[in-house]
């Protein structure tokens, strides 16, 4: 955006405090604009009133991001990416988590490429209170022949409501596949240096996303930006080519980095979304696992340095895990807290009889431990004990979970063993077993030690709970 | 105004007026457009000036639209575009690609190089190993263009003092030489291609086998003989016996020039730090991902403890992919930002416990513990790559040293990191039809 302090935004507010927004005044509207949680259009005077209308709209020009967003697909399942401010996420966000798309060809039979449909949209990965999913499916031509692309993209529309890249260089290709799937709204793959004059018309007259491709080639490639929104295609992804291995690769690296530079610095004719091809890492080796952990590598350096789009082929859980989950790290909100509150909470309907767990209020291990024992259906107390936000390990080596700690969460929630629960018992973490005799001594209960993962403890508790003597 | 003027000075002029700005606007006089060269221009060159006179064009277009000409008819029924009014909105049909220049600034902001710190020592330098390695150094983010890189990444794998419990891909790779330090590090440097090894004195922990810290520094001697790299210096993580287990160690290593693992805010640094000055060693740093919390401990170190810089490597904390990577890649990047951009308490190289990927889940469970999650498919190649993904992640925050378990984990992350460092040769498949590629 253009504007980086909550007095540039505010200038353009109505500046009555009317409150509608939700916020009590416009300066705190202003601020939530800059940190991009709410936008122009959350405030209902401007939209309303006419006489706003021009004010609305210069600054929704400022607050627009440097980086286009770019939406493939319609519907629930549509993706959006692009959109970023910033180079380093801790300085706001990265906003559009890296849409993952995997690839199926026109050369697979029925059943192959239902079964890797079905395996790419049912994937999914629980994740502190939500699944983590993927995004897309690239359909490649290989046989070269349009009806048969096309006809593979209408089966792919029939099974899957992901969004999907049509990938050819061939123009008439691309066109047969448009004629089926163009109110899907796929992204074409792609303009390249021969053929960018047809596509660029096929873009046009089906109102399409396109991705240019110039590897290697940073001139080239804005060049063809450049040209495209000239003629007022500017749904664009750029794909510097991703070379899998060697000092191309360093170069692939480096491309990414300068294309998201110029392009947050103010070059807008770059400033689009960037696609990777970690898929080409197939091509550089022959067995499957290497090449599978080959892609993941490359994925991986391309999704912390600024890919928004990429196509990939493994769909092994051992790729796709790590992806899903590194893609996560780089694309939550970093200014989401990491604590949760301290205290004693209730998990299901705990009675005198249920088990009392102590864990840390770092939210990743909180919400670890919570769904491990709420998907299992165990009714228990939780202890949480302020540790300023550090997980058990780090927070027992670091004398941040103490057994005082402890004693002085349960004390503050007024939560006394020996009156509410029939054992007297507290289940400490196994990765903080030292703790024991410390906990037996200050809190004058008896102390089990749990499993180093909560993953275990419903075998766990199956064993040793309730304990044998009272 | 003059009579004449050239046409891009003309769309110069008239590019940047806005709404306001023209009014009351009067144009005076003629525009006289000239345009030389006729007949022989080359086609690049005409259709440069065939796109200024239609942008031209356009602005004049506007500025008759603004006084309430109506323009659009005009053009609609010159072009013969049959009386539609969105007639000038249609793009320029282009033959050629405009031309562009791809161009971008290198940074300015980082005009402060990493301080080096060298680890190990030759014979020539009182020391027994057989080369040094040499960490930090960079003047820009890990691989970036803006400047050359001039040391690579460095790999220390990890070796125990006695037989601990760990994943079963790792332990099945060192179940021959678990219980013998000396025969696990010669394995992870002859076989693994280990650059360091760590030794972790873990048996020395009074809630372990509380061994005295005179005898844990044999097992120190006996790495020391079996290796010939530069080696790191662990102790239990027990803030209250760490500090004698790491003097006895570092007395028995004087002039090797070890990592001492580690000073922290909380136990007795100065002693840690005593040690490393006094028989010629580097100390590790150690906070919690807390980036004023290292600024901390680094200055207590160098101002209260004397350390000289270039025997200080910091360890920021790193949690595994899926369990606070996020907060550890921000705070190490941060750490490295700063340090590029003058901060001399955070100027230092950083190492990451990256074996700490070993505590997800999902690098070793068998299967989720969760029913609604899909398969996690076969553990044993889960656990490398989760090792593998957090710690190239870290490379690309600014992580210098690695301290690793896994083999195939150490063999890709260091195949990765040299390949972004620019040291690996290799024959790329032609990318530019991928998409018609067999896999």
């Amino acid at each position: 955006m253009k504007i980086n302090s909550p007095l540039d935004a505010y200038k353009y507010l109505p500046g009555t405090n009317c409150g509608r927004c939700g916020e009590d005044t416009c300066m705190a509207f202003a601020s939530h604009l800059i940190d991009r949680s709410k936008s122009g259009e959350d405030c209902l005077p401007m939209v309303e009133e006419d006489k706003y209308a021009k004010k609305l709209e210069e600054l929704e020009k400022l607050l627009a991001p440097e980086i286009r967003e770019v939406t493939i697909g319609t519907g629930e399942k549509s993706v959006t990416i692009g959109g970023d401010d910033v180079l380093f996420r801790h300085k706001l966000t990265f906003f559009n988590k890296t849409a993952y798309a995997y690839d199926v060809t026109d050369t697979m039979d029925d059943k192959e490429l239902e079964e890797r449909i079905n395996t790419i949209q049912t994937f999914k990965k629980f994740y502190v209170g939500e699944f983590l999913n993927l995004d897309m499916v690239a359909v490649r031509c290989v046989s070269g022949k349009p009806e048969t692309f096309a006809d593979t993209v209408k089966k792919v529309i029939g099974l899957t409501e992901l969004p999907l890249v049509l990938c050819s260089f061939d123009p008439a290709v691309l066109k047969a596949a448009l004629e089926v799937a163009a109110d899907k709204k796929p992204l074409m793959y792609a303009a390249n240096q021969e053929n960018w004059k047809e596509v660029a018309g096929l873009a046009k007259e089906y109102e399409v996303p396109v991705t240019l491709f110039a590897p290697n080639d940073l001139d080239l490639l804005k060049s063809m930006a450049k040209t495209f929104a000239e003629m007022g295609l500017e749904n664009l992804v750029l794909d510097p080519g991703t070379f899998p291995t060697g000092k191309e690769m360093k170069t692939t690296f480096e491309n990414f980095l300068k294309i998201r530079r110029a392009g947050i610095d103010g070059d807008g004719e770059v400033a689009y979304p960037i696609m990777a091809v970690p898929l080409t890492a197939w091509m550089a080796y022959d067995d499957d696992v290497s090449a599978s952990y080959w892609e993941t590598v490359v994925a991986s350096v391309l999704t912390v340095k600024y890919g928004d789009i990429m196509i990939m082929h493994s769909i092994e859980p051992y790729a796709l895990l790590p992806e899903v989950h590194l893609r996560d790290t780089i694309y939550t909100d970093p200014r989401k807290p990491v604590t949760v509150d301290p205290g004693v909470w209730e998990v299901g309907s705990p009675t005198a009889d249920s088990p009392v767990i102590v864990t840390t209020n770092f939210a990743l291990t909180y919400y670890t431990v919570e769904s491990d024992i709420s998907s299992n259906k165990i009714d228990c107390y939780i202890v949480v004990a302020d540790t300023e936000g550090i997980g058990v390990e780090a927070a027992v080596a670091g004398g941040q979970l103490t057994a005082d700690k402890i004693k002085k969460t349960l004390e503050n929630a007024k939560f006394d063993l020996k009156e509410k629960t029939n054992y007297n018992t507290v289940i400490l973490p196994g990765l903080s077993a030292r703790l024991q005799g410390d906990v037996e001594d200050k809190v004058g209960s008896r102390v089990l030690i749990g499993p180093a993962d909560s993953g275990r403890l419903p075998g766990w508790l199956e064993k040793n709970w309730p304990p044998q003597d009272k | 105004m003059s009579d004449k003027l050239k046409l891009s000075d003309l769309n110069n002029i008239l590019k940047d007026l806005d709404v306001e700005s023209l009014e009351g606007v009067t144009i005076e006089g003629d525009i006289e457009l000239d345009i030389q060269g006729g007949g022989g221009m080359n086609p690049a060159m005409a259709y440069a000036l065939g796109h200024e006179a239609a942008q031209i064009s356009l602005h004049v277009a506007n500025i008759a639209r603004m006084l309430g000409y109506p323009v659009d008819q005009l053009f609609a029924q010159c072009l013969g575009a049959g009386g539609e009014a969105a007639a000038l909105q249609t793009e320029p049909a282009i033959e050629e690609l405009l031309q562009a220049k791809f161009d971008v600034a290198r940074s300015s902001e980082w005009n402060t190089p990493i301080q080096e710190v060298t680890l190990g020592a030759t014979s020539a330098d009182g020391g027994s190993r057989d080369h040094t390695i040499t960490l930090g150094g960079e003047k820009a983010m890990p691989f970036y263009f803006d400047a050359e890189m001039p040391n690579r990444n460095y790999v220390t794998m990890d070796v125990f003092d006695m037989p601990i419990s760990m994943a079963k891909a790792v332990k099945s790779n060192y179940e021959d030489v678990m219980g013998d330090p000396a025969e696990w590090a010669k394995k992870v440097v002859n076989e693994y291609n280990a650059d360091m090894v760590t030794i972790h004195l873990i048996s020395t922990d009074p809630l372990i086998n509380d061994t005295p810290a005179k005898e844990a520094a044999k097992v120190v001697e006996d790495v020391l003989q079996a290796v010939d790299v530069p080696i790191v210096i662990g102790g239990s993580g027990n803030p209250q016996k760490d500090p004698e287990v790491l003097e006895k160690a570092a007395e028995v290593a004087e002039g090797e020039c070890a990592l001492l693992a580690s000073a922290s805010l909380n136990l007795d640094y100065e002693r840690v730090a005593k040690a490393a000055t006094d028989y010629g060693h580097a100390v590790l740093s150690w906070t919690q991902l807390e980036i004023n919390a290292q600024k901390e401990l680094n200055r207590k170190l160098m101002k209260q403890c004397n350390v000289p810089r270039e025997s200080i490597v910091m360890d920021p904390t790193t949690a595994a992919l899926g369990y606070g990577l996020d907060y550890a890649y921000s705070n190490m990047e941060r750490v490295r930002l700063s340090a590029l951009m003058g901060d001399d308490e955070l100027n230092f190289p950083i190492s990451s416990g990256t074996t700490n990927a070993w505590g997800a889940r999902e690098s070793w469970m068998k299967q989720s513990p969760l029913k609604e999650d899909s398969d996690w498919g076969p553990r044993e190649y889960r656990g490398p790559i989760w090792e593998i993904v957090t710690g190239l992640s870290l490379a690309l925050a600014g992580n210098d040293l690695f301290m690793m378990m896994h083999p195939t984990s150490v063999q890709v992350l260091k195949e990765i990191t040299q390949t972004l460092y620019g040291n690996i040769e290799a024959k790329n498949p032609d990318i530019t039809n991928w998409i018609t590629a067999e896999v």
